[in-house]
């Protein structure tokens, strides 16, 4: 089985789901209980922030554990606007976000929030200016990803950063998700950033975890009202097992985060150059370092990427039309779209997400299998 | 840079006539109980003004780091030793030594001492010598005679010249155990690691007496003071850790005792619990961590009445500093943020919503009648646990490495 599809979900490492065994075992009370457990159990939790905090360069109290990237997304997009309502009511973001940040700007419009929804380029990125002339004295908040998980673009966060610098009270917002260990720390740590969220799984960290960097001093409200855990701003008991194996995950995923790059870049240029020797494949992520080292898309003109997909499948490749979480409702992909691909084309489209345990040999593959699909193919496609 | 020694200066002991050879060596031994760990590759020689810690090619940097918290020690200086015969050798590494320690556009001078006389070069030329090649290799650097930023030392002695740049503050006070034995109350707040840190520093060997109420304390609490203690022990090498379960005398002293009083009469067997204690392993005196009029226990009044069940001298190292300076003193021990953990003990858990602050003497000796101390005494001292604290030694955070495995 070769595994291309890393962008979806992640396949948790032995040692991290050894972690969490453990934890789940040896460190079951509830780390808000009074009782020895309970310290023991707040311990793991304290120790997994503390680990993590490092990882990206903040400081403890600035890592609010969820359940994952959309919940996140949701709580810093809503939490800014439920926070932040007297200010202002308008919000910018781009027209390429993952639609756990789409569909929250969507369910504000509704509650009578005004949001900009930001073009991108034909190569997939969102500029500058165009945030710089959407900025109004009522906006609250500027949501970009980081690395768009459809193409690979890495968006000009830093320099967007850079712009807000100017306006302080609004509230920045960049999705990470697809950033961990791909080379763009740095990027997402930009000092303008006020929030970032995190997903585990992409990570391979088990489903169900993931967490928000909150900058100290900026406030949101919660979505979960409970009992007060994670400083009042998201109750719900800690799910320590899956903490401690996020913390566990991080701190492996990031260990030799360079050479991984390196070598996934390397995979990725490798399967590019190769099909797209054929006249008939279409690139949607190009070469340059504007795009993340992990993520290809392109389209084979003429068949349905579903088609595509299906026929890897049979050669024990698994890949995705665009993402993962568009492809079951057959939905043409949002951000092929806001770079103008032309619907037929964007119907083709597939996408293969490397990460660090994908090898060249696998490549190679993969390239065999293309070779033979794509000759089956031809001998479908209408003569030109 | 890799240095041949470690050149450690005396502190006030210098001044000490008569008793200066046992204080040496008494010194000594808490510098070879310190550095327990390297003691085999080292070679520590005490003169009579300095002390020699030959590395034998052991880092100094982990040496310096123990060195530092024992008292006794003024300063220290890390050095090499060089051939006296090659000059141009020795400049050549007084110039790398300089090179590494020396930041540019610092103003220096070179300082000789030279107790071989034999040595060509008197003082002055020594100086000469070394100031005009390094002034030479180094434009950058300033001549400057009356507090310059640097200093080079360089020794000329029999077996060599020993050149050093830099001059590290030591704890200074006096060498633990110089002073004798004493118990020190230690209950776990801010103050009293603070007092014992200070009683260390007068060169006080102590013992800790801690008073325990399970199941109203936790196990945490009991954890916490260890681990202040344990926090304390770089200075000395070890600690005692004396445990008195307080329970039944405290919940006898709630049954009986009108409620105004019953912190003075808690105080008063305290001290005459720690007294005993003191007695039987022979502690010539007891600190604790009092502070004039911080809290109801420790107004002049109260402090009368609890003092009155002992005649061994009580002294009280923070009696006369403000919270907000023993709070600076207990950062920089890093006792501090450990004693603000939120642990009730036993001084919290049966206090009384308004003690007297102003109990009298005859009826604080009236109401102890009501209980039976010389029972309750002996129960209490019965069941008394003694623990080695040792360096390094964990209670609050043998949780720490299992997680930090897991993670």
């Amino acid at each position: 089985m070769i595994y291309f599809d890393n962008s979806a979900t992640t396949k948790p490492l032995d040692s991290v789901l050894d972690t969490y065994r453990t934890v789940a075992t040896d460190f079951f009370g509830n780390p808000s209980s009074l009782h020895n457990l309970g310290d023991q159990a707040r311990a793991v939790v304290d120790q997994s922030r503390a680990q993590i905090a490092q990882l990206i360069h903040a400081q403890p109290e600035e890592i609010y554990f969820t359940s994952g990237g959309t919940e996140g997304d949701n709580w810093i997009i809503k939490g800014t606007a439920m926070a932040k309502r007297q200010f202002g009511k308008h919000l910018i973001t781009t027209q390429i976000e993952h639609p756990a940040v789409r569909n929250s700007m969507l369910q504000l419009e509704k509650l009578g929030f005004d949001v900009t929804y930001l073009p991108v380029d034909s190569r997939g990125f969102v500029s500058v200016d165009a945030v710089r002339n959407a900025i109004r004295p009522d906006t609250i908040l500027v949501s970009v990803m980081a690395v768009n998980n459809e193409v690979g673009s890495i968006q000009p966060i830093d320099a967007i950063g850079d712009l807000l610098e100017d306006y302080p009270t609004i509230h920045y917002h960049v999705d990470a998700v697809q950033s961990v260990g791909k080379g763009v720390l740095d990027k997402v740590r930009h000092p303008r950033i006020d929030f970032l969220t995190f997903s585990g799984h992409k990570f391979h960290a088990p489903r169900g975890t993931g967490f928000i960097f909150a900058k100290s001093g900026r406030m949101i409200d919660p979505l979960m009202a409970g009992g007060g855990q994670e400083r009042d701003w998201r109750s719900g008991t800690e799910n320590t097992p899956g903490i401690a194996a996020m913390a566990k995950a991080l701190r492996v995923c990031l260990a030799d985060e360079e050479t991984n790059v390196a070598r996934e870049q390397a995979i990725r240029t490798e399967i590019a150059n190769y099909v797209n020797q054929q006249d008939d494949v279409t690139l949607f992520s190009q070469l340059d370092d504007g795009y993340a080292p992990h993520i290809l898309t392109f389209a084979i003109a003429g068949v349905r990427g579903e088609t595509i997909v299906h026929a890897f499948e049979h050669e024990g490749i698994f890949m995705s039309t665009t993402s993962a979480c568009s492809s079951r409702s057959g939905a043409e992909s949002s951000t092929l779209k806001a770079m103008r691909v032309p619907d037929a084309l964007a119907t083709s489209a597939i996408r293969i997400s490397l990460d660090e345990e994908n090898t060249m040999a696998e490549a190679q593959a993969f390239e065999r299998a293309f070779d033979k699909v794509h000759a089956e193919f031809q001998k479908l496609a209408p003569a030109k | 840079m890799e240095y041949s020694e470690i050149m450690v200066r005396y502190g006030e002991l210098s001044t000490k006539g008569k008793n200066r050879r046992a204080f040496i060596g008494r010194l000594q031994g808490n510098i070879v109980k310190a550095l327990h760990q390297y003691v085999d590759q080292l070679t520590i020689r005490p003169k009579r003004d300095r002390l020699h810690i030959e590395l034998n090619g052991t880092d100094a940097e982990p040496i310096m780091d123990v060195l530092s918290h024992v008292f006794g020690i003024q300063t220290f200086s890390p050095s090499i030793k060089v051939d006296k015969d090659d000059l141009d050798h020795v400049k050549q590494v007084a110039l790398e030594l300089v090179n590494a320690t020396v930041p540019a556009g610092s103003t220096f001078k070179v300082q000789t001492k030279r107790a071989d006389k034999q040595f060509p070069l008197d003082t002055y030329g020594m100086d000469r010598e070394m100031g005009d090649f390094l002034t030479d290799a180094r434009p950058d650097l300033q001549v400057q005679m009356k507090r310059p930023d640097a200093t080079l030392r360089v020794e000329v002695r029999v077996d060599g010249i020993y050149l050093s740049t830099e001059t590290i503050q030591g704890a200074g006070g006096l060498p633990v155990g110089t002073a004798g034995h004493a118990t020190m109350m230690l209950s776990g707040g801010i103050d009293s690691p603070v007092a014992a840190y200070l009683a260390l520093k007068r060169g006080v060997d102590i013992e800790m007496v801690h008073f325990f109420s399970p199941p109203y304390t936790s196990e945490n609490a009991l954890n916490k003071a260890k681990q202040l203690t344990a926090k304390l022990t770089p200075y000395v090498g070890r600690i005692n850790f004396i445990q008195v379960p307080f329970t039944h005398i405290q919940e006898e002293i709630k049954a009986k005792v009108p409620e105004g009083y019953l912190m003075t009469i808690q105080r008063r067997l305290m001290l005459r619990l720690t007294e005993a204690i003191s007695e039987q392993r022979g502690d010539l005196a007891i600190f604790n961590g009092e502070s004039v009029g911080q809290v109801a226990s420790q107004t002049l009044s109260s402090m009368a009445a609890i003092n009155d069940v002992t005649t061994m001298p009580i002294v009280r190292p923070v009696a006369t500093m403000d919270k907000t300076e023993i709070i600076a003193q207990a950062e920089n021990i890093d006792t501090y943020e450990l004693s603000i953990m939120p642990f009730e003990d036993c001084c919290t858990i049966f206090a009384p919503p308004s003690p007297k602050t102003q109990p009298k003497m005859d009826k604080a000796r009236y109401y102890e009648t009501f209980i039976d101390v010389d029972a309750l005494m002996k129960e209490a001292l019965d069941g008394i646990e003694v623990t080695e604290i040792k360096v390094g030694d964990e209670y609050m955070n043998q949780q720490q490495d299992i997680i930090a495995e897991l993670l």
